[in-house]
């Protein structure tokens, strides 16, 4: 097929499976907020997202799908791309390409490296600063787990770089996306430019806030 | 003015190249880019050198021969224009400047500045044109084109086809080039009858000469002498999506 090798056909993919990767991230936030209402919020969230396990993991299964093709063609088009560019230039000057532009296979790869971590700790429970346990209802504790674990100045700071990288590939990625799909114009192409930016800050500083308000104190067991 | 110039020499394709210094002495701000090259020349040819090469026509800004990059960017970085009409009273004096070919995988460089630029004529080759029958000459008004329809097609059209684009390009993509002629026959009902065939067919030869795929970097339209808008990328991305269900 066509789309599976041709240059326009497989940025149309990767914009494709960046788009469902941004609603996780969205769907994700909405529900880490829950957080906010103390251990009724959270551990009632959680216990209702798993009480379906056929259907966490054909979601599970979705999004693994969606990244493996994210990575793969962005690893594929960026080496392609590489090898393009022989970047013998003594002096070059960017007039328009952006750090975050450059640098996408890199803050990707950091994001990457950020969700298996991610997953190590609060979906198998590997590392050990993990609490696990039950609440006074029964459910899986997460609230305390979450809360013990980002009291650690040093989770909390690396969470925080890792939403930095994730802010800097969304950036670039979201007008990069809507770009790719076709979906720009004069009037919207520096819109987009500037709507990127503000949407990804939104997100890093609300995905932030959590590890931020359990380090000040602010929710705490 | 005094300039000292940093300029690439290289005897051949295959040859090593390197950047050599050469002092560009009573450069008048009135002269063009080009003829304080032709100056720069003209004394090397005198003490027995050879000349810096590179590429040059029509010296007024339409015909895309000209192919440098100046301290770092395509055509030196003047909005809109290219290095022949690019004015030494852009410099000051004591300046230092670096001038390189355009360097990208696609344009393998024939010597010092001259690059080979077939590759952008593969892509022209394989979808840059309508197909029609030979005859007598059509009436100019058979086919009637909306004023908007004719003014973005002439918009894309500009492309005078120089290759900053590529060079400008971190990933060496040809996507501006390309997109122009996909959005300005797109755009135009001559040019919708092969519309299909012709994005796959020009974005596949861009692909096979060897150009990077684009990340919408946008240096391409920066650099541009023509100032070709990204614009016609989503309108190629369009087209491309419209093909994959022809």
């Amino acid at each position: 097929m066509r789309i599976l090798s041709s240059s326009v056909g497989r940025k149309i993919l990767m914009s494709i499976t960046g788009q469902l990767l941004i609603i996780f991230i969205l769907i994700h936030l909405i529900g880490n907020s829950t957080i906010f209402f103390g251990p009724n919020g959270i551990n009632a969230y959680a216990e209702h997202l798993h009480s379906l396990p056929p259907l966490v993991w054909a979601f599970r299964l979705f999004m693994l799908a969606a990244i493996a093709v994210h990575i793969a063609y962005g690893v594929t088009l960026t080496l392609e791309n590489k090898a393009a560019n022989p970047g013998a230039y003594a002096v070059k000057r960017n007039l328009k390409a952006s750090f975050a532009s450059e640098n996408m296979i890199w803050t990707g790869l950091l994001v990457l490296c950020f969700i298996g971590y991610h997953l190590l700790q609060f979906t198998i429970h590997g590392t050990p600063d993990v609490v696990v346990g039950l609440d006074s209802a029964n459910r899986p504790d997460v609230f305390r787990m979450v809360v013990t674990s980002f009291g650690n100045a040093l989770i909390s700071l690396a969470y925080m770089f890792a939403m930095l990288m994730l802010f800097l590939h969304l950036s670039h990625g979201i007008p990069s996306f809507l770009q790719t799909m076709g979906w720009n114009n004069e009037k919207t192409i520096p819109a987009f430019g500037t709507g990127g930016k503000v949407i990804s800050a939104i997100l890093m500083l609300a995905y932030i806030s959590i590890p931020a308000v359990i380090l000040a104190g602010l929710l705490k067991l | 003015m005094n300039l000292t110039l940093h300029v690439w020499r290289q005897s051949g394709p295959k040859a090593p190249g390197k950047l050599e210094q050469y002092e560009a002495k009573n450069v008048s701000p009135d002269q063009s880019f080009l003829e304080m090259l032709d100056e720069v020349n003209e004394h090397l040819i005198k003490e027995g050198k050879d000349p810096i090469a590179f590429d040059h026509d029509c010296r007024e800004g339409i015909c895309g021969m000209c192919s440098q990059v100046i301290n770092g960017v395509p055509h030196g970085g003047q909005e809109r224009t290219t290095v022949c009409q690019l004015h030494m009273r852009r410099f000051n004096d004591g300046d230092t400047i670096y001038i390189e070919p355009w360097r990208a995988l696609a344009f393998p460089i024939q010597k010092d500045l001259i690059v080979d630029r077939n590759a952008l004529e593969k892509i022209m080759q394989a979808g840059g044109y309508t197909s029609c029958h030979t005859g007598g000459v059509a009436d100019g008004n058979a086919i009637l084109v909306p004023k908007q329809d004719a003014d973005y097609a002439m918009d894309a059209a500009e492309c005078i086809g120089c290759g900053a684009c590529v060079a400008a390009c971190p990933n060496g993509s040809a996507m501006l080039y390309t997109s122009a002629k996909v959005a300005q026959l797109a755009a135009l009902p001559q040019g919708q009858a092969e519309a299909a065939e012709r994005v796959c067919a020009m974005t596949e030869a861009m692909q096979e000469a060897g150009f990077g795929n684009c990340s919408n970097h946008y240096e391409c339209m920066a650099a541009c002498p023509k100032g070709i808008n990204v614009k016609f990328i989503a309108k190629l991305n369009r087209e491309y999506q419209k093909a994959l269900f022809k």
